[in-house]
């Protein structure tokens, strides 16, 4: 519950970008570098969150084959960049997890 | 995409929007029921995190948010996370504003509501479609409803599948990775060029970087790492 004033302003932030030009019927144009600029935001915003959920483990980077994620992510990741299939990488990634998890057990 | 008569009626754009959203749910309900499991296990109650899927709608910015709540992040970098994840539907608002731009207020902000990437997807591509047409329907408007409620409807049943499902579910399944699996099977579509891979590589790498930031804010740098490199390759390379 005490999550829900700040997600209430994150809401109306998010309803006022959708809203900007239907309302305000697209007269004004932002500059072009701003244009550029948001097409690189899913890019950057996802693989922030991708490197350290595989990377970092109980706070430290860890690059062993002991990492089990890192070692499910790059297999997942290999699957999403030929197929582009989501079910499926997901999928594959959780399998992997659970065989690693299951023989280290 | 199915064809409509020559002169439809309201209903008759409206159920079209419906029928032509269907194929996008494929991948919008597994994402909704990984939002509202994740969202469970991270802490929120179940009455947050469905309450989340009406109030800001937007399921990456609603999963971000979730994983700075899980890590006690302050709620001002929740905010301002997800305002600069959705920010890219300000892309979208542009875009569909002039044909909406004969309507009256109620109908401009219900479908700014419903402006998701998906309702968006199936709605610009309607626009597109009618382009050079000498006649267009003066209905389309319902169409654009019937894609986006469509959409809402299942993003929250698809929530609150999730909700139920993660509480039933045990930590030790290890469900919160579907996240970064999720991330991982939608970055690649937007890896179109060298400037966007290098927006992604540099993101990641300050991402890991700064895990260590007070305040969860190695998200936002490196956010703001990511988009300086793509600018700066794209402008080395033009």
């Amino acid at each position: 519950m005490r999550w829900l004033p700040a997600l209430a302003v994150a809401g109306a932030l998010t309803f006022a970008i959708r809203l900007s030009f239907i309302a305000l019927l697209s007269h004004l144009e932002p500059s072009p570098l701003v244009w550029r600029a948001l097409r690189f935001v899913p890019a950057a915003v996802l693989s922030a969150i991708i490197f350290p959920e595989l990377l970092v483990k109980d706070g430290a980077v860890s690059l062993s084959p002991g990492n089990f994620r890192l070692v499910a992510g790059t297999l997942a990741a290999a699957i999403a960049w030929r197929t582009r299939n989501v079910p499926l990488t997901i999928a594959a990634g959780m399998a992997s997890l659970w065989t690693l998890q299951f023989f280290a057990g | 995409m199915r064809t409509l008569p020559v002169s439809p009626t309201r209903l008759e754009e409206f159920l079209c929007g419906c029928r032509d959203e269907l194929p996008i749910l494929l991948g919008v309900v597994p994402f909704g029921m990984i939002y509202g499991l994740f969202a469970l296990h991270a802490g929120l109650s179940a009455f947050t995190a469905q309450a989340m899927s009406s109030v800001v709608f937007a399921g990456s910015a609603q999963l971000i948010a979730t994983q700075l709540i899980r890590d006690s992040a302050p709620a001002a970098v929740v905010v301002l996370t997800i305002f600069i994840v959705n920010l890219r539907h300000a892309f979208y608002s542009a875009s569909v504003a002039p044909y909406l731009r004969a309507l009256d207020r109620r109908w401009k902000w219900l479908l700014a509501y419903l402006l998701t990437d998906e309702a968006y997807a199936v709605g610009a591509s309607r626009y597109l479609r009618d382009s050079g047409k000498a006649e267009v329907s003066p209905f389309r408007h319902w169409y654009f409803l019937g894609a986006g409620l469509t959409l809402w409807t299942s993003w929250q049943a698809s929530t609150a599948a999730g909700i139920f499902l993660g509480a039933r579910a045990p930590q030790a399944w290890s469900l919160d990775f579907t996240l970064a699996l999720t991330f991982i099977a939608l970055v690649f579509p937007v890896l179109r060029d060298r400037s966007s891979a290098a927006a992604a590589v540099a993101a990641g790498v300050v991402a890991v970087a700064a895990c260590g930031l007070p305040y969860k804010l190695g998200l936002l740098l490196a956010a703001v790492a990511g988009i300086a490199s793509g600018l700066a390759v794209e402008e080395v390379r033009a």
